[in-house]
């Protein structure tokens, strides 16, 4: 009676508090966020955007105290997991969250739009990109996906007087759902062939012969196909564009950049710590929309009269680029490791340079008010430093050295030709073609902003708000010092993550 | 003194520029004397620098690698910072440091449109970062990133200072550029895989090669990666069309560091990195590199008479001049490369000098019209004395600088190296001297057109076109000087090169195997490529064959 008594009873697992606390500082500061609002109401305004930046950057201190511990901590039987991969990662999105949150300053005060409320979702979503990071279990994974993405899709319809803007958060919530069911039904499929929700357990499993293949095959394939809508991979990408032209630009900053990070990092465990025995279902997989991202995502690119929607497209491309290691991950344990620093390295610099290229969009577009690639034309007559910037972002976007984004690039490509064989050239040659024709388009748009009349001939400085300029220059250096100096940040992207699962 | 340079002159050099366009950056673009001051001062700095570098410079090592610094970079792809100057590269980083200051100083009062100095000098500072590193980098992923470092500011300089087509001309100039450097970088990356030598130092692949690393077939492949990048930028026969719109458009300090520097950056990864690399592989291209340079030398010289532009018209001269470099490439020998290196330097000279001139003519007349010009002679004779006296240069007057580019690249093609078919290259030679026939055509009818005759009346009376002014002559007269210099004395140049390029070829290239016996010949351990046949060997084969080699041995000493 007493054993079954204690069998029924809830025993809490062990937590390791230290190993947590990132997230518990993060909902620490959403919680105050929204407490200030409710108690101070409209006078706690002007200090929200403070709050949220200064909460990110105290949750930075856990993970700092965790990074010089080193240890690798395991919880929840494997469900989560804190090794050096995660803390990176996660180091990652809450600088880009940061960003997002400087970005966001002036933009949601100036548009008259809930401000209390906007950070608290903001932080919400970072945290669901946090938690997202230690993910080694199905149902974590999933839980961290949807508390990234709910908020997401309340803040891409945050201008709700503009249609557009409506427009794109109800599109972009239900190619989200559908996504998530797809996805959520290739998990059941695993599970029922493996008979646990945990990523190792499941790759144990893979690995064991006499698993049924065409189920695994149908849910890998699901699973990954949930995964490329969030990344916006090509034939999965269709509601970027219109969600990124439609939301708020500080909010599809953060789409295209630390969301689609998130999304990536999921992709990544679920590879190499659940997937990994079946290289030869996903690897195909990942070979395609590798090589549709960007060949497709380019040449749209090369039509857009937008600057956001080119952007959009641009991200497709880089999405490809992304995922291009993963097509040659399967062939070992050293290549597998090197796919994976290749991805996050990327990660790491498009992060960076993209947030870049979006904070001198949001600056230049509180003057010319339009995102028209027409209407930026000579912002270097009257905005030099701002241009200079874009141009820096442009050109490492598209690869050119010594910016950051030329190591990126060349990380992918060694990981392609290491691999040593033929699809793996295959797809770097794709990649090569497509780096000359993003280039265009890049510098097409510099050479407008550089050379062009002014449409208006209004030549009037543009104000740079204070939280503007530290967020250009934080992208700035990181994009220059990366490209300069790859090895800052080599050192921190070399990670591996089979120890703790394969 | 002497132990800073060694272990930071070259840093120095390299990246002062960029300090001074930080500093250029801080400061407001209203107060543009000071941007004109600071980059001026930074330019001349460096070439104090240079200098400095020429002054301790080893001229009985000249093989050597000198002010070498090797140290980490990025560990993670074995790429090492990397650089050193020997005779290859010290004539061409000395062109380097000289041109920038005078086209400075060229510019201080007559910007292009729109003016902003601030932001032109600071290009023009980055170019030098730029150039100075890829003479001086000897590590692939370097070389590399300082041959793209280049690559930006002229596509800007060209996109906001050009002429009325600039946007055409710029795009299509970084289009094709970043075309060849990508089909360079596959190549260097091949290069590193197949080798397995775990660094991209030039000396290391260099020596992996030689070990046998890599298979024929794929020292092919990618020999003719770094053909097509390295040839894009020369830019040899087919691969030149970015170049005329390029010259034509750009601002005139755009098209004289374009042609003084710029082209050599293709013509130096050929005798820097393709040829002492992949030797072999340099064997079996070398008659179709050969066969394109004199084609592009035939229809340089077409396409200079056809032209009615004079910066059109330079243009298609630079097409003519670099075949005859990449003529003195082709043959692989000592003799070829180190006319090839005087070429370029020459090249630099008289073409970046025309750039000037046409530039100033341009100020004067608002026209580049050859039909409407006439008379410089006349209205402005200090100027088109000089005017003349470069036309004399370009087209291979004897004492002047030119002639010492063109005349041995014609010479080393009579006596090309082991294993290049000799019938072929005389024939390339044959054609290549009447392409300097060409030369003196479509130069001497430029400046019959330009310079001779009376002013045509809608200039003859015009105010603007004055003679040569103060900045001209500052600008102008150290690069005159150095042509009279060089075509006088051409040691200057190939007592600095010819032990580097010495060096750098392969003995399979160079040995003489009519002074060895078959042993000896083996020894050497040659792939079949260089055809070489001992001196015992030799007996056994027909003698209309044993003839021609004799000439060959008694040509090459």
């Amino acid at each position: 009676m007493t054993d079954a008594f204690f069998l029924l009873a809830f025993q809490r697992p062990a937590i390791d508090w230290h190993g947590i606390a990132p997230e518990l500082v993060l909902l620490a500061a959403g919680a105050l966020i929204t407490l200030v609002d409710i108690i101070f109401l409209e006078k706690a305004r002007p200090y929200t955007a403070a709050l949220a930046g200064l909460g990110l950057l105290a949750t930075a201190v856990p993970l700092l105290t965790l990074a010089v511990d080193g240890t690798d901590r395991v919880m929840f039987d494997g469900a989560y997991v804190i090794d050096e991969f995660s803390l990176v990662v996660k180091a990652v999105f809450l600088l880009a969250g940061y960003v997002v949150v400087l970005l966001s300053t002036n933009y949601v005060a100036e548009g008259d739009y809930w401000e209390n409320e906007y950070y608290g979702l903001l932080l919400a979503s970072v945290m669901g990109m946090v938690m997202m990071a230690s993910a080694r279990d199905l149902v974590s994974l999933f839980v961290a996906l949807e508390l990234l993405s709910i908020p997401a899709y309340l803040m891409v319809a945050w201008r709700k007087r503009d249609l557009h803007s409506t427009e794109a958060g109800l599109k972009y919530y239900l190619m989200g759902v559908f996504a998530s069911a797809v996805m959520l039904y290739g998990m059941s499929l695993l599970y029922g062939v493996s008979g646990s929700t945990l990523l190792s357990d499941i790759g144990t499993s893979l690995s064991a012969a006499g698993t049924s293949n065409a189920v695994v095959t149908m849910g890998i394939v699901f699973i990954v196909a949930g995964f490329a809508f969030k990344v916006s991979a090509v034939p999965f990408h269709t509601w970027a564009p219109d969600v990124y032209e439609g939301a708020p630009t500080p909010v599809t900053a953060f789409l295209a950049v630390a969301s689609k990070a998130a999304g990536f990092v999921a992709l990544l465990a679920l590879v190499f710590v659940g997937f990994y025995a079946r290289s030869e279902v996903w690897e195909p997989l990942m070979w395609i929309l590798a090589a549709t991202s960007m060949t497709i995502g380019n040449l749209v690119a090369l039509r857009q009269t937008n600057l956001v929607r080119l952007m959009a497209y641009s991200g497709i491309a880089q999405t490809g680029f992304m995922i291009a290691p993963l097509a040659v991950a399967g062939h070992g344990l050293s290549n597998g490791d090197q796919a994976l620093s290749a991805v996050v390295t990327y990660l790491v610099i498009y992060t960076a340079m993209n947030l870049g290229a979006f904070a001198v969009i949001i600056a230049l577009s509180r003057k010319t008010g339009s995102a028209e690639v027409s209407s930026f034309g000579g912002a270097f007559s009257y905005a030099p430093g701002l241009t200079v910037a874009m141009t820096i972002f442009l050109f490492s976007l598209a690869g050119i050295p010594p910016l950051g984004g030329w190591f990126a690039k060349f990380e992918v490509f060694r990981v392609l030709a290491t691999a040593g064989e033929p699809w793996g050239y295959v797809l770097a040659a794709v990649g090569a073609v497509n780096s000359v024709i993003a280039l265009y388009y890049y510098a097409s748009l510099a050479r407008r902003m550089w050379a062009d009349n002014v449409p208006d001939g209004d030549h009037s400085p543009v104000p740079v708000t204070p939280s503007l300029a530290t967020a250009l220059t934080l992208c700035g250096t990181v994009t220059l010092a990366f490209g300069v100096a790859p090895q800052l940040v080599a050192r921190f992207t070399d990670v591996s993550l089979f120890a703790l699962g394969g | 003194m002497e132990n800073l340079l060694d272990g930071w002159g070259i840093t120095l050099a390299t990246f002062s520029p960029l300090v001074g366009a930080a500093i250029m950056m801080l400061i407001p673009r209203e107060r543009e004397d000071q941007h004109k001051l600071i980059a001026l001062i930074t330019s001349l700095w460096v070439a104090f620098v240079g200098v400095l570098l020429l002054i301790q410079f080893d001229l009985a090592h000249t093989d050597r690698l000198q002010f070498g610094v090797d140290k980490v970079w990025i560990d993670v792809i074995s790429s090492r910072f990397s650089v050193g100057i020997d005779g290859m590269s010290l004539p061409l980083i000395l062109l380097t440091m000289l041109i920038v200051p005078l086209c400075i100083i060229y510019s201080w009062n007559h910007f292009p449109d729109p003016v902003n100095p601030k932001a032109f000098l600071i290009l023009i500072l980055i170019l030098e970062t730029g150039m100075i590193g890829t003479f001086v980098a000897q590590d692939l992923v370097l070389f590399f990133v300082f041959f793209e470092v280049v690559l930006l500011p002229m596509f800007f300089m060209i996109a906001v200072w050009g002429g009325e087509d600039r946007r055409y001309a710029s795009l299509k100039f970084f289009l094709y550029t970043l075309f060849g450097s990508a089909l360079m970088l596959v190549s260097f990356l091949a290069l590193f895989f197949l080798t397995g030598a775990e660094t991209f130092s030039i000396a290391g692949l260099s020596q992996a090669v030689a070990a046998g690393g890599v298979s024929r077939t794929a020292q092919l492949w990618i020999f003719g990666g770094m053909f097509l990048g390295f040839g894009i930028k020369v830019p040899m026969f087919p691969f030149h069309t970015w170049l005329p719109d390029a010259h034509t458009q750009a601002p005139t300090v755009g098209s004289v560091i374009l042609a003084a520097v710029l082209l050599k950056l293709g013509t130096y990864g050929f005798i820097r990195i393709a040829i002492p690399v992949l030797p072999d592989a340099a064997v079996t291209w070398a008659p179709w590199i050969g066969l394109l340079a004199v084609v592009g030398i035939i229809y340089g010289a077409l396409g200079c008479l056809a032209q009615t532009d004079v910066k059109r018209l330079i243009a298609f001269s630079s097409v003519a001049h670099m075949g005859f470099v990449m003529l003195g490439i082709a043959t692989l020998t000592d003799f070829g490369i180190n006319a090839a290196i005087m070429g370029m330097v020459a090249h630099g000279l008289i073409t970046g000098m025309l750039f000037f001139l046409a530039g100033s003519m341009k100020e004067r007349y608002h026209t580049l019209e050859i039909n409407r010009l006439g008379g410089l002679l006349v209205q402005a004779p200090r100027m088109g004395w000089i005017f003349g006296f470069c036309v004399m240069a370009s087209l291979g007057l004897p004492g002047l600088a030119g002639f010492w580019g063109e005349f041995p690249a014609i010479l080393s093609a009579y006596n090309p190296a082991n294993g290049v078919p000799i019938e072929t290259f005389r024939t390339y030679m044959v054609v290549a001297a009447l392409g300097t026939v060409l030369a003196a055509g479509y130069l001497l009818w430029l400046l019959q057109r330009t310079a001779f005759g009376n002013p045509p009346e809608e200039f003859a009376d015009d105010p603007a076109i004055t003679d040569t002014t103060k900045h001209e002559w500052i600008a102008w007269a150290p690069i005159l000087a150095l042509i009279v210099a060089i075509g006088i004395y051409p040691n200057l140049v190939f007592r600095v090169s010819d032990g580097a390029v010495d060096a750098s070829l392969s003995k399979c290239l160079t040995v003489d195997a009519q002074q060895l016996t078959d042993e000896e010949v083996e020894a050497l351990g040659c792939s079949d490529a260089y055809l070489l046949v001992g001196a015992a060997g030799h007996d056994n084969h027909g003698d209309g064959h044993a003839d021609e080699e004799d000439e060959h041995a008694a040509a090459g000493n």
